[in-house]
């Protein structure tokens, strides 16, 4: 807790106490931990001096940051339509297989959440997924499972 | 660049990094230093060519050589063969799909042929994470020139007469919009460029800002001269890492060489940028709804007037303007405004960057001419459709956009025009489709994708495109009746009229233009149950074929639902009034004896 109260103060030293500073803290802590708990949004809301429900009405808004508990590597696969012509369907339940967990679940182990996005601008490498940050694309039933065994020996 | 007789372009573009291209690099590097040429052969990671289909790719400057598909071994061949010999290593080289003909000089593939470079100028030539390759194309010059010898007041008149207009979708004049910032009165004022790209289908903000930030970063100066502002905000998605890392980089070259900052070029301009991420929200990429997001707020758009130009970000005069729209200001004002107004068409000067994607040959970017043709972007530049199949439509704009099909091939595209068959420009992505979509499912498809991104603010933009897209599911399950097409069309009039804003004002047009091109599938979905692209599950019927089958059980041990009779070593039947149609059984049949129709 304590932990959270010092990093709240120290991404409002570094982005400002104004409104507008309101999202880049949030995209701080969504760095630190891959979704925004009750407190730390309350603490958030204290240290710019507006409502709790305004900062969970903020957040709620935008799919990146999320307010449910999401494992340690989220996994967005794009659903957009020229992903879904190259057999992303394919590469879905093979991740839902692998993971034995199904669209917006997170494994036991809270190490992996899986999710569906809209377009990630990978159209012409189609389909594609990111892991946290990082885009993979062209993928097959094959090259994800040896995507998520690396994934899963970290 | 001069010490250097020979370059290796290799792409960088995130697509081709993907595939290896940093290996790509690294051997060329190994094998030059191995021959003892790193002095005289230079290899540059450069930004996106736009031939994604065939990547990674390496061009050889100045003989423009274009090597495709190109693996890490492969370095070693290109600079023994290559580079050493002066031999072209021929397996290596594009093999035009449709004449079967080798093609060396990249200026002759079909592909490049009717292509003009303005917005994607220096993506694919220079390093983008390098301020000297930019300036050494010119780059900073248009700023200069602007700062030293043009007064604000001629620099829009420039942007006006040029005829550009802004790239992002509505086409809005981009010298009147600059000229409304500047008449705004205020201490303050913020240009801002919309970097929240999120069209299904489109990606040459993120290609351009990877491939040649410095081009958006030089003309969010300008603007800012020209309605004196002194601070730039980028508002870009998360999405996009690569991006965000070039422009980090791009941001600090030019405060270090002192085109950002205080002081520019000695004339007493200050201008420096920011960068502000969006946060996976498409609706953000509507002006007041982007700025609304940068205060701090949900990303809601607020009804228009007052535009931003009088009261934006932080209730101070903002221009907003689009990543492509800035890439072309350079250019300009370097080669002048005829120059530019004499390339397109009446009301649409210039160029446009399309993003490819879909059912065809050659994905990726290209840069055509105003007035293009779709025949032209699809079939000489395209490459035509993949596998040979049979062009459908095209779904340009995204999902405010609509189809266009076989008779509009020979249409120019423009702003107008494309509006005018139903569909518009939006942000340049191109869809397209062969004969096995569903254009009922195309529809759905898009209306999912609005009824998740739709804010909620507006009721008919909220519940609207809710029930649009319930009506699609119910025709697409099997139980349209000949009335959910009347009440698709009003409905969809009537969200375009009611909604709020540009989402939800375009957001029926999927719907509307299959509508108005594609009857006839939706009555075959809604009278004869029928998908004639077979893409609707709940329309199709399974049954099994007599010769094929042996009686082995498979398939009735699959159902799920046990709606398959049959002896062993006997005939086994399908029952279809208790088939769910899972699929279990074709899976299961080895013997191909259960088809679907």
């Amino acid at each position: 807790m304590l932990e959270q109260v010092n990093l709240v103060k120290e991404l409002a030293d570094k982005h400002g106490r104004r409104r507008d500073s309101l999202i880049p803290i949030l995209q701080g802590l969504m760095e630190e931990k891959n979704y925004l708990t009750d407190e730390a949004m309350v603490l958030v809301a204290k240290e710019l001096d507006i409502s709790a429900a305004d900062v969970y009405g903020t957040a709620s808004f935008y799919t990146f940051m999320d307010t449910d508990v999401r494992g340690k590597y989220v996994i967005r696969i794009c659903k957009t339509i020229s992903c879904s012509m190259k057999g992303k369907i394919d590469v879905l339940h093979t991740i839902e297989e692998t993971l034995k967990i199904k669209v917006g679940e997170t494994t036991s182990d809270k190490k992996f959440s899986l999710l569906e996005t809209n377009c990630i601008g990978w159209c012409h490498k189609a389909p594609a997924m990111l892991i946290n940050d990082t885009p993979y694309t062209e993928l097959t039933p094959q090259k994800v499972t040896e995507i998520l065994q690396e994934y899963m020996k970290l | 660049m001069s010490k250097y007789s020979m370059h290796l372009l290799v792409c960088g573009g995130t697509g081709c990094r993907a595939s290896a291209s940093d290996a790509i690099v690294e051997n060329l590097k190994t094998e030059l230093e191995a021959k003892g040429l790193s002095d005289t052969v230079q290899v540059i990671m450069t930004g996106c060519f736009g031939f994604c289909e065939k990547g990674p790719i390496v061009k050889v400057s100045p003989d423009n050589t274009f090597y495709v598909q190109v693996k890490p071994e492969d370095a070693r061949k290109i600079v023994e063969e290559h580079v050493i010999k002066g031999r072209k290593v021929r397996e290596l080289l594009y093999v035009d799909p449709k004449a079967n003909e080798v093609i060396e000089d990249s200026k002759h593939m079909g592909f490049y042929k009717k292509q003009i470079r303005i917005a994607l100028r220096n993506c694919g030539f220079i390093n983008p994470e390098i301020l000297d390759e930019y300036i050494s194309r010119d780059g900073y010059l248009a700023l200069g020139k602007a700062l030293t010898e043009m007064t604000p007041e001629e620099v829009i008149k420039e942007i006006k007469a040029s005829g550009l207009r802004g790239r992002g979708g509505a086409g809005f004049p981009t010298g009147l919009k600059w000229e409304l910032s500047r008449q705004s009165q205020s201490d303050k004022k913020y240009v801002v460029c919309n970097a929240d790209e999120g069209d299904p289908g489109a990606f040459m903000d993120r290609s351009i800002l990877e491939g040649d930030p410095h081009s958006v970063l030089e003309a969010m100066a300008i603007c800012g001269y020209c309605i004196g502002a002194d601070t730039g905000l980028v508002y870009i998605r998360a999405e996009y890492p690569l991006a965000i890392q070039r422009l980090k980089v791009a941001i600090s070259q030019a405060r270090e060489y002192g085109l950002l900052g205080k002081d520019i070029f000695g004339t007493g301009f200050n201008f420096d940028i920011e960068l502000k991420y969006g946060a996976g929200a498409f609706v953000c990429g509507e002006e007041t709804a982007l700025i609304h997001s940068m205060e701090g707020h949900r990303g809601e758009p607020t009804l228009k007037p007052p535009f931003p130009s009088v009261s934006g970000y932080l209730g101070k005069p903002t221009n907003v303007n689009n990543v492509e729209t800035f890439a072309n200001i350079p250019v300009i004002l370097l080669k002048g405004s005829a120059w530019f107004s004499s390339i397109g068409t009446e009301k649409s000067k210039g160029t446009k960057v399309f993003a490819l994607a879909g059912k065809i040959n050659n994905v990726g970017l290209i840069e055509v001419p105003m007035g293009t043709t779709l025949r032209e972007v699809i079939f000489e530049i395209g490459g035509g459709i993949k596998n040979g199949r049979k062009f459908k439509a095209v779904q340009t704009g995204g999902p405010s956009g609509g189809c266009l099909t076989e008779k509009h091939l020979d249409l120019p595209i423009d702003y107008e025009s494309l509006v005018a068959n139903g569909s518009m420009m939006g942000s340049g992505g191109m869809i397209v489709l062969d004969e096995d979509d569903c254009m009922v499912s195309i529809a759905k498809y898009f209306l999912d994708f609005t009824v998740e991104e739709s804010c909620g603010k507006c009721s008919p933009c909220r519940i609207g495109n809710k029930r649009l897209y319930e009506l699609l599911d119910k025709i697409c399950k099997g139980n349209g009746v000949a009335d959910d097409l009347t009440r698709l069309k009003n409905l969809g009039l009537v969200i375009k009229d009611t909604s709020l804003c540009g989402l939800g004002q375009s957001s029926p047009n999927p719907v509307l233009s299959t509508l108005e091109n594609f009857m006839v599938e939706y009555t075959e979905h809604v009278h004869d149950k029928k998908c004639r692209a077979g893409e609707c599950k709940a329309l199709m019927t399974y049954s099994i074929l007599e010769e094929h089958c042996v009686g082995c059980t498979a398939c009735a041990r699959a159902c799920p639902v046990g709606a398959i009779t049959g002896e062993r070593k006997q005939l086994h039947v399908i029952n279809p009034a208790i088939c769910i149609k899972c699929g279990a059984c074709l899976e299961k049949c080895k013997f191909d004896a259960v088809i679907v129709q």
